[in-house]
């Protein structure tokens, strides 16, 4: 079953400013479908937020230079008036957002925040409104959710928070849900409950969701498939079990060698060398060649296209398939899986 | 919320019994001359100046008077409750002519403070939405000028123009509601806006720099991501946190400014409590003196407390401790 509920093409989000210009997205495509969640993995800066917020509509149009195509059941947003992406904001499409702490307005109270949200949409009475939240709150496993909506953002845990801005996000039935780093600032045991919530309700709703995040760990066990980006391009796209199993940008192979792992006796941890690139100055060639440790004549010169490398599995490199599963024996030290 | 109002209460008391004995203390250790010689004539006798002295109470020791000064501000004394004495200047008795003052001054603050808060929140939050456009570097400017335009000068200015110049206005000194409505408005229209002109200034930019922070905030991209109108989430959503600590700058002001409106009641000629407090304080004018200082003490104490109770209101972050 494909039912394409998203698909960006080409996506450029470029900001001009006095030192240059901001290339923060520099050319996305990928597709979210319904049922499935998409993770979209990368560093502080990889410009995978920006991505999401310019499907939103939620950056700034004056201050940035927006180009190709993202189509939600059809529509190009880009094209769309601030007015019909206001109707289709919290409608049609769900975002929830790093920091629970800050994210809820902190005088009012949780249950008249999510109230606000139907009522922006649909005309019923402010006391069906408060209803429907109420049961909002109960469906994303908020105890005593007729006290919870009576309380106001502070009396509630960060865990508790984001599934109240889960439950904000979710209560008009939207068809997609971008979560922008949901688990980022919780707790870790409460980090797992949350990805199971939204799991949970993914499937319950069939609904696709955009999980954002910088571990590529949190995505892996709800995600169907995997975006790597690195300074504003997708540098490794694919299933889950493709880019898990059998990573083949040098990008996204770092950033499994760096997670220490139970399953697997690893010798020690291999962290990623220097840091994110400039996104005023993006190094010529291959973005990550500076910090590649695989880098070789054309990586500082030429480009690499991000090229499928057969069942959709694609990646953005200029090493030969061969060399990359060389690398993966070396550094993940396992046994390569049956192609 | 009973408790912390009781205790608040209980702290204003204490608040009034520090500020008046520091009065008393910089009244006697840095004198200006004794205030019973004032009294006493040209070339008094010893005689004269005890008999003076004991007149005015000054011939006790100052604990002694410290202590009668409380003792007739909690039960009175012949001029009726609170027992305020007579001044050493007039001889006449504080209260009356410090409830009449008290009239005049607050009359002042008043209509300054709603005029202020008329121009400077809606100056500033426009400013805030429209940040950078001619409109926003207009009045920034203009608040700047206010801001540094001394008072003195801005109420003879305007007095200059709109009496002296216009004729549109009849010129300095207090009218009383009572006696002429029409009368007390185009008395009071300008000291009000002199008095508003330099607060509207400050209040604006103050509002505008919140509001520009609160713009920032996650809960605005929330409200933005639930599809809020925009004036919703400006009207609902950033006013909200945008003016609310403007509670508490206008709780302080007010509360200085009830014995602080020295230029503005000097520039009018309006007879108040700051240029009393004023003259009183340089004619060693020790009852009028403390009368001022209790009242000021006072008002600044319950104006601080009612914003306090305003702010846990409006802020359910803030509670009563």
């Amino acid at each position: 079953m494909s039912d394409v509920l998203l698909e960006v093409r080409d996506l450029r989000v470029h900001f001009p400013t006095a030192d240059g210009v901001v290339k923060a997205v520099d050319g996305v495509s990928f597709t979210v479908e319904r049922g499935h969640t998409l993770g979209v993995v990368g560093e502080s800066g990889s410009g995978k937020s920006i991505t999401f917020l310019t499907v939103m509509g939620l950056i700034n149009r004056k201050s940035a230079i927006v180009s190709g195509e993202v189509l939600f059941e059809g529509r190009n947003l880009l094209e769309a008036t601030n007015d019909e992406l206001r109707h289709i904001r919290g409608d049609r499409i769900g975002m929830i957002f790093q920091d629970p702490m800050t994210s809820m307005h902190p005088m009012y109270r949780v249950g008249d925040q999510i109230a606000e949200a139907i009522l922006a949409h649909r005309s019923v009475s402010k006391g069906d409104a408060r209803a429907r939240a109420v049961e909002a709150l109960r469906l994303v496993g908020i105890p005593a959710p007729e006290q919870r909506a009576r309380q106001y953002p502070h009396e509630f845990s960060g865990g508790m928070r984001q599934r109240a801005m889960i439950a904000m996000a979710l209560v008009l039935d939207p068809d997609l849900l971008i979560a922008d780093e949901p688990t980022t600032a919780l707790d870790v045991t409460v980090q797992a409950q949350i990805l199971e919530v939204i799991d949970e309700l993914k499937q319950r709703l069939n609904i696709g969701v955009a999980l954002i995040s910088h571990s590529l760990a949190t995505v892996a066990d709800v995600s169907q498939d995997v975006m790597v980006m690195y300074a504003g391009r997708p540098i490794e796209q694919g299933t889950r079990d493709q880019v898990f199993t059998a990573p083949l940008h040098p990008y996204a192979l770092g950033l499994l060698s760096s997670v220490p792992r139970v399953d697997r006796r690893v010798e020690r941890l291999v962290p990623i060398e220097g840091s994110p690139p400039s996104l005023i100055h993006v190094p010529s060639g291959c973005a990550f060649h500076p910090r590649c440790p695989y880098r070789f004549a054309p990586c500082d010169t030429e480009r690499p296209d991000l090229r499928d490398r057969g069942g959709g599995h694609a990646d953005a490199c200029h090493l030969s398939v061969d060399q990359k599963a060389a690398n993966r024996r070396e550094r993940l030290d396992m046994q390569e899986p049956v192609a | 919320m009973g408790r912390y109002i009781i205790r608040r209460l209980l702290w204003t008391v204490l608040v009034v019994v520090l500020v008046t004995l520091l009065t008393f203390v910089i009244f006697f250790v840095m004198p200006k001359g004794d205030p019973a010689l004032r009294f006493a004539g040209k070339s008094p006798t010893p005689e004269l100046i005890q008999e003076v002295k004991e007149s005015l109470g000054l011939d006790k020791s100052v604990p002694e008077q410290y202590g009668l000064f409380l003792e007739r501000l909690v039960t009175g004394d012949e001029y009726g409750w609170p027992g305020l004495g007579k001044s050493f200047q007039t001889k006449q008795a504080v209260k009356p002519e410090l409830v009449q003052r008290a009239q005049v001054t607050i009359t002042l603050i008043i209509g300054g403070a709603l005029l202020w808060l008329a121009i400077g929140i809606p100056v500033g939050v426009i400013s805030a939405l429209r940040r950078g456009s001619a409109l926003d570097r207009i009045s920034m400017g203009t608040a700047l000028f206010f801001v540094s335009a001394p008072v003195f000068w801005l109420g003879l200015l305007s007095l200059y123009v709109f009496w002296k110049k216009l004729g549109w206005l009849p010129g300095t000194g207090y009218v009383s509601f009572g006696s002429d409505p029409g009368a007390w408005f185009s008395h009071m229209i300008l000291p009000w806006m002199v008095l508003a002109l330099l607060f509207a200034a400050i209040y604006a930019r103050v509002v505008r720099g919140n509001m520009i922070d609160v713009m920032t905030e996650d809960y605005i991209r929330t409200a933005r991501a639930k599809g809020l109108s925009e004036r919703r989430i400006v009207l609902k959503h950033e006013l909200r946190t945008g003016i609310t600590p403007v509670i508490t700058l206008l709780a302080i002001d007010l509360g200085v400014l009830v014995g602080g409106t020295i230029v503005t009641e000097t520039v009018f000629n309006l007879q108040g409590l700051g240029n009393w407090l004023l003259v009183a304080a340089q004619n060693n004018d020790l009852p009028v003196t403390l009368a001022v200082t209790v009242l000021v003490a006072i008002a600044v104490s319950l104006f601080s407390l009612i914003a306090d109770i305003l702010y846990a209101i409006l802020d359910p972050r803030v509670r009563y401790q």
